[in-house]
């Protein structure tokens, strides 16, 4: 971990961040075991974070940082999952009408479509949405049902919460169902010079079964891997912009604070959590590759 | 399929016989309508960003570092305050003056009073220079990294693949924005050469190494599956010595899979260092990119919406042209996407 | 159109195909008429890009209709396919009539089983259960001779040998009961002992389902053993067609006597070297509008710049200016004596 790395510093001043008075660092060198070995001192950071859970933030006063994880992780899972439902049907839509009515207009026009989502800047994007929803046509029909930036509570009315989420929602999964749709286009298009989706048409079946039981079902092995690794990222602190530009105190925007302020303890929980949902992902991604594609479930 | 007729794709240009692959794709992309308007609409964004000193100081009139909260500039012989009095709210504190659409603030002012049309091309030319700076530094490091590996291979092969692998394993944003906090706070000394928290150098060394695994894999792999192709295997049977192989057969086929991704990468930085700029840890004040004016727009978003509107225009307009040359450049030269 | 008694199985009559190019159009496939009846086995010779491939695939309207131009006529069961909707074509695809690949290992989807692909085409072509479509599709791996066929419904594609495999593929071909059967190099890809009993396979299908089978291959031992009558294709035209017997016997072409020389004789002494026929190819895009093997040809000549005329003897037909007894004698000069017995 670079923060660890960093030449010339002593791990517990950085801990105790910037203009930390010299018993606190003592008291941090103390605690933490930074006078013992390395692998104790791994020992000890772990049992703080996992066991006992009162690792604290002495940047920010002794605050405890588990807790915080913890609160900033479900508006993270929420903006996430929901932008993933989208950008997971968008796409697939995307990429097969624009594979089905190849070289038409259609075609074209989705594909720019696709290359302008790629293309904005996703705070930018968020911005405009903001600019759209919150200030310019907020008293008109369209938009006076969204409410004011910020995160609210599923459990507090599951109504109120869609709400404020359907916009982030939708800024988050430009860019994915930009990327996705073209990539899923290109394969589909791919597997129509394949033997098998010749053996399909052969068969006399309909251009829609062949593009969905055959073309698609073939490319959805590619995405899933794409999905896997996308998905884990973003669940890990990636969606920080979105995050930033809407209100949502995520786990992007902590960690972000958390290395503004150089706060060890915080930057350890947040990386410890984002790795927790990579190595997740990952497996979920395994098993479902498992399900999908029969040639890796072995003879 | 055997069938020669099947594979020959009838939508491809053919190939004369004889011509070099990018003589060839230079062919293909010079008859490219989607590549030429990409372009051209690149050509006028860098010759307009280049000529912002001009357009300072024949257009604007105004020096676009230096804040100008107390002056005024002459619309339709009518005298205007660059910073006028809040008409919402309780009608207190200034707005800086709206799109006036002649030569001077022609998007308006920022909250220092500056010309945002004069900053919006200043701005461009450091994201343009970053993210092509980075892009260089990018490949540079990804074509030696990705080289080295897949030609010596071994422990060599073994130790850059885990590095890249690492590297790979941290999300993006947050290996760039990690790199920066600890860059930008403070001055690094590398011998003679002293690089200042503000200057422009940390964010293109910051973007360079970034995205270095994206592309010294695809690099190693293409090298490993040449190390092993028929002509290379037949030219070290000849006792053709290693580095002759490497330059002559290797080095060349590494520059296509190169080139194809330099517009891609372009576009990539320039988003990625608008997004740390704006995150504040990119450029610094005083100097300006699309990104700090994006960042500079956002309190004033909802009264003068053009100061973020501008910028942003100005990014997607960039990155499409980018993108949209990327495809055709990989259309040209992957022979893989050639068989389509 | 009304369905004669003695109309063939399928007419094709002026068959052309181009492809659209930046350079503008380039024919595959220049005017080329063959007739199948019904279950006879028709073989199409020809080396690759020949256009054999591409023939098949355009009566069975399955090149990309944007960039494939097809003219001329096909008539199947009276029908004329070239003008069918895609509708009614759909129904006569895998119906009526039934591709067998060239390559088992790419043919089937990998991610269903060989049952579920079997399946699949029954339940488009007929309305029959799930249950019903499996009891066939067991049915026809066994009629096809995959041991086990109760167990290999369930097996997917990458879990069965090529061999298996291909059987698999004529399985599912079949199961309609085509009346025609389009077979593209179905053994190129197999072992040679496998090759022989895919061979025998399709022979005793012809012979139980009463398919016929359009067998294309470059392989002149195949069409020895299974053929009924052999057309033969250079450069996007059929260069010659006949019976089996009178093509290996009298072959009328100069490209099939270099065809003939290639096989290795069965008896006598064996030639240190095979002699083959100089030269490559021509491209669609270079083909010349002559004949289009005028210059890999020994015995071309001035006349072959214009487009040859079409030699017949009988049934049996050549393009080529060479006739009567000049024919006899540049035969000789290729093939020597032995066939010309």
């Amino acid at each position: 971990m670079i923060f660890f790395a960093t030449p010339g510093s002593d791990p517990a001043a950085r801990i105790a961040g910037r203009n930390a008075a010299q018993e606190t660092v003592q008291a941090i060198r103390k605690d933490f075991g930074f006078d013992k070995p390395l692998p104790v001192q791994y020992a000890i950071m772990m049992k703080k974070l996992f066991v006992t859970r009162d690792l604290t933030s002495f940047v920010n006063r002794g605050l405890e940082v588990v807790p915080q994880v913890m609160r900033a992780a479900p508006i993270t899972l929420s903006l996430v999952f929901g932008a993933a439902v989208l950008w997971v049907f968008g796409s697939i839509a995307v990429g097969v009408l624009a594979a089905m009515y190849r070289d038409t207009v259609i075609d074209k026009g989705l594909m720019i479509l696709a290359l302008i989502g790629v293309s904005m800047p996703v705070f930018w994007l968020g911005e405009l949405m903001n600019l759209v929803s919150q200030s310019r046509f907020h008293d008109t029909w369209l938009f006076s049902w969204v409410p004011g930036l910020g995160y609210k509570p599923f459990f507090d009315g599951p109504w109120m919460w869609f709400k404020t989420l359907v916009i982030p929602w939708f800024t988050l999964a430009a860019l994915y169902i930009g990327i996705y749709g073209r990539v899923l286009r290109a394969n589909l298009v791919e597997a129509y010079q394949e033997d098998y989706v010749r053996t399909a048409r052969a068969k006399g079946l309909s251009p829609g079964r062949v593009m969905l039981r055959h073309a698609l079902r073939m490319s959805m092995i590619p995405f899933v891997t794409m999905f896997g690794l996308d998905f884990g990222v973003l669940v890990g602190g990636a969606a920080l912009l979105t995050e930033v530009v809407f209100g949502l105190n995520g786990v992007g925007r902590l960690t972000y604070q958390a290395m503004l302020n150089l706060d060890l303890p915080m930057i350890l929980a947040t990386v410890m959590y984002a790795s927790f949902f990579v190595v997740v992902t990952n497996a979920i991604v395994d098993i479902i590759y498992v399900v999908i594609d029969p040639r890796v479930r072995g003879h | 399929m055997t069938d020669a007729a099947l594979t020959v794709n009838p939508a491809e240009p053919k190939p004369r016989v004889g011509q070099s692959p990018m003589r060839r794709a230079w062919l293909i992309l010079s008859r490219d309508k989607a590549a030429i308007g990409a372009f051209v609409v690149l050509m006028v964004i860098v010759l307009a960003c280049l000529a912002a000193p001009l357009y300072a100081k024949y257009v604007a009139k105004s020096d676009p570092f230096r804040s100008n909260l107390s002056g005024s500039i002459e619309i339709d012989g009518k005298a205007e305050k660059i910073m006028q009095a809040s008409t919402t709210g309780l009608g207190l504190g200034v707005t800086p003056i709206g799109p006036t659409w002649h030569g001077q603030y022609m998007l308006g002012a920022d909250n220092q009073g500056r010309d945002v049309a004069a900053r919006l091309l200043y701005g461009g030319r450091n994201s343009l220079l970053i993210s092509s700076a980075a892009t260089l530094i990018c490949l540079v490091l990804a074509a030696t990294i990705g080289i080295s590996a897949g030609f010596f291979g071994g422990w060599v092969d073994m130790v850059l693949s885990r590095i890249l692998e690492v590297l790979w394993a941290f999300p993006v944003y947050l290996l760039a924005i990690s790199l920066s906090i600890v860059l930008l706070s403070q001055t690094i000394v590398l011998g003679p050469i002293e690089i200042s928290s503000g200057s422009l150098a940390l964010p293109i060394v910051i973007i360079g190494i970034i995205f270095v695994p994206y592309i010294a894999r695809p690099v190693r792999g293409r090298v490993l599956s040449l190390r092993e192709s028929e002509f290379v295997l037949a030219a070290r049977g000849l006792g053709i010595p290693r580095w002759r192989i490497l330059i002559k057969d290797i080095l060349p086929n590494v520059t296509t899979t190169l080139i194809v991704y330099i517009p891609i990468m372009m576009a990539l930085n320039i988003v990625t260092e608008s997004a740390l700029s704006f995150l504040s840890i990119g450029v610094q004040p005083p100097e300006a990119s699309w990104g700090t004016i994006i960042q500079d727009g956002q309190g004033l978003l909802y009264t003068r919406p053009m100061v973020a509107l501008a910028p942003g225009i100005a990014i997607v307009l960039t990155v499409l042209a980018l993108n949209v040359l990327g495809d055709s450049v990989r259309d040209a030269l992957d022979p893989r996407t050639k068989m389509r | 159109m009304e369905k004669s008694a003695n109309a063939p199985l399928l007419d094709v009559q002026g068959l052309s195909v181009s492809f659209a190019t930046d350079r503008g159009r380039v024919k595959a496939i220049d005017d080329v008429s063959f007739r199948v009846e019904k279950g006879e086995i028709l073989s199409i010779v020809g080396e690759s890009g020949s256009g054999k491939s591409v023939t098949l695939l355009s009566l069975l309207g399955l090149n990309d209709p944007k960039t494939t131009f097809v003219d001329g006529s096909v008539a199947f069961q009276g029908k004329r396919l070239l003008e069918l909707p895609d509708r009614a074509l759909r129904r006569l695809r895998g119906k009526e009539i039934g591709l067998i690949s060239q390559d088992p290992m790419t043919a089937l989807t990998p991610v269903y089983t060989i049952g579920w692909q079997i399946a699949e085409q029954i339940r488009t072509h007929e309305n029959v259960s799930k249950k019903a479509a499996r009891l066939r599709a067991v049915e026809l791996l066994a009629s096809v001779g995959l041991p086990n066929p109760n167990e290999a419904v369930d097996r997917y594609p990458h879990q069965l040998s090529g061999g298996m495999r291909q059987r698999a593929v004529i399985a599912m071909a079949l199961s309609c009961s085509p009346s025609l059967l389009v077979a593209d190099e179905p053994t190129t890809a197999l072992d040679v002992t496998v090759q022989a009993q895919v061979l025998d396979l399709l022979l005793k299908l012809r012979d139980e389902f009463g398919s016929a089978i359009i067998l294309i291959t470059h392989d002149m031992g195949v069409v020895a053993e299974v053929a009924d009558r052999v057309h033969v294709m250079y450069a996007g035209r059929m260069v010659e067609k006949g019976t089996t017997t009178e093509v290996f016997d009298q072959p009328m072409h100069p490209y099939s006597w270099g065809l003939m020389a290639s096989i290795p004789p069965l008896f006598g002494e064996k030639p240190a070297r095979l002699p083959s026929i100089s030269g490559m190819p021509p491209t669609p895009q270079q083909a010349p509008t002559g004949c289009g093997f005028a210059p890999r040809c020994r015995f071309a000549r001035p006349e072959c710049e214009a487009r040859p005329p079409t030699r017949r003897d009988g049934d049996h037909s050549a393009l080529c200016v060479l006739d009567g007894a000049e024919r006899a004698a540049a035969r000789r000069a290729v093939l020597g004596h032995e066939v010309d017995a």
